[in-house]
């Protein structure tokens, strides 16, 4: 198992140092999806498995979904159908593609094993999490719901489109 | 015997990626995936806490950076759309200018 953290560390740096390198952000995007994996599998490595798939879940997916929709809104027209041209070249997929195999090794690796996390970490699995969670941290919950929403009514209020009251706004102040 | 130390050592790095990120780099899509990878990496650091002391606080934490990277990209990411319709860059160099 020591020898899967290791393989997980490699490859969170080498995909972060490449997502902090690249010149567009779907390339710099792929990468940190890699990232996330990657430490998502050292989360289950140390015996958390909840978390991991969490990790999964949340990170790599809705919160990627987010920045996929950001980068597609921020470039529409030419610049996208060349950026879609780029992306299906060879050189833009086989970077993340051999880190994410190297994920899917170690993981079938660990399946062929019996699937269990290490023998030596104590795995604590969602059911001590979840009476954790819902027992002295309670007001914890209730200030993430609080911050939730908050985020809800902010990111709308943002995203909104406020048409008439920028061309008023421009009118008046050319 | 789990790798605690190299755990530690492996959030630091990430979190220093993270740092040098947010530094260099002048697009403000890159700047909150930096700032992405840096919650990661505070995260991570939890989770080796709360596994070295077997106790399931540290993911607990975890789960709250979780909603609160949520809230922060969702109101970060409107913004970014919001700036890049007045201004049509996302440069942060330009951005500076506020004026008003």
């Amino acid at each position: 198992m020591t020898i899967v953290f290791y393989v997980s560390s490699a490859v969170a740096i080498a995909a972060t140092v490449l997502m902090l390198t690249r010149v567009r952000a779907v390339h710099a995007l792929l990468y940190l999806i890699v990232s996330l994996l990657a430490v998502a599998v050292i989360f289950y490595v140390l015996g958390a498995p909840f978390v991991a798939a969490l990790e999964l879940i949340i990170y790599a997916g809705a919160i990627m979904v987010l920045f996929v929709f950001v980068v597609m809104l921020l470039n529409l027209g030419e610049e996208t159908v060349r950026a879609e041209r780029a992306l299906l070249a060879p050189s833009m997929w086989i970077g993340p593609s051999v880190l994410a195999a190297i994920l899917l090794a170690e993981f079938i690796w660990m399946l062929a094993r019996g699937g269990v996390p290490p023998a030596q970490a104590v795995s604590i699995g969602p059911v001590e999490v979840g009476i954790s969670l819902f027992g002295p941290y309670l007001i914890g919950v209730e200030l993430t719901s609080m911050l939730l929403l908050g985020g809800l009514v902010g990111a709308y209020h943002l995203g909104s489109r406020k048409a008439p009251h920028t061309e008023v706004t421009h009118a008046t102040h050319p | 015997m789990l790798p605690i130390r190299e755990s530690f050592i492996l959030a630091g790095i990430l979190f220093t990626l993270g740092v040098i990120g947010v530094l260099a780099r002048r697009n403000l899509v890159f700047i909150l995936m930096s700032i992405e990878v840096m919650l990661n990496a505070a995260g991570l650091a939890f989770v080796v806490a709360g596994a070295q002391w077997r106790q399931p606080d540290g993911q607990v934490v975890f789960l709250f950076i979780l909603a609160m990277a949520a809230a922060e990209l969702s109101v970060g990411l409107a913004l970014v759309l919001e700036l890049y319709r007045q201004y049509k860059t996302l440069d942060t160099d330009v951005l500076s200018r506020m004026r008003g």
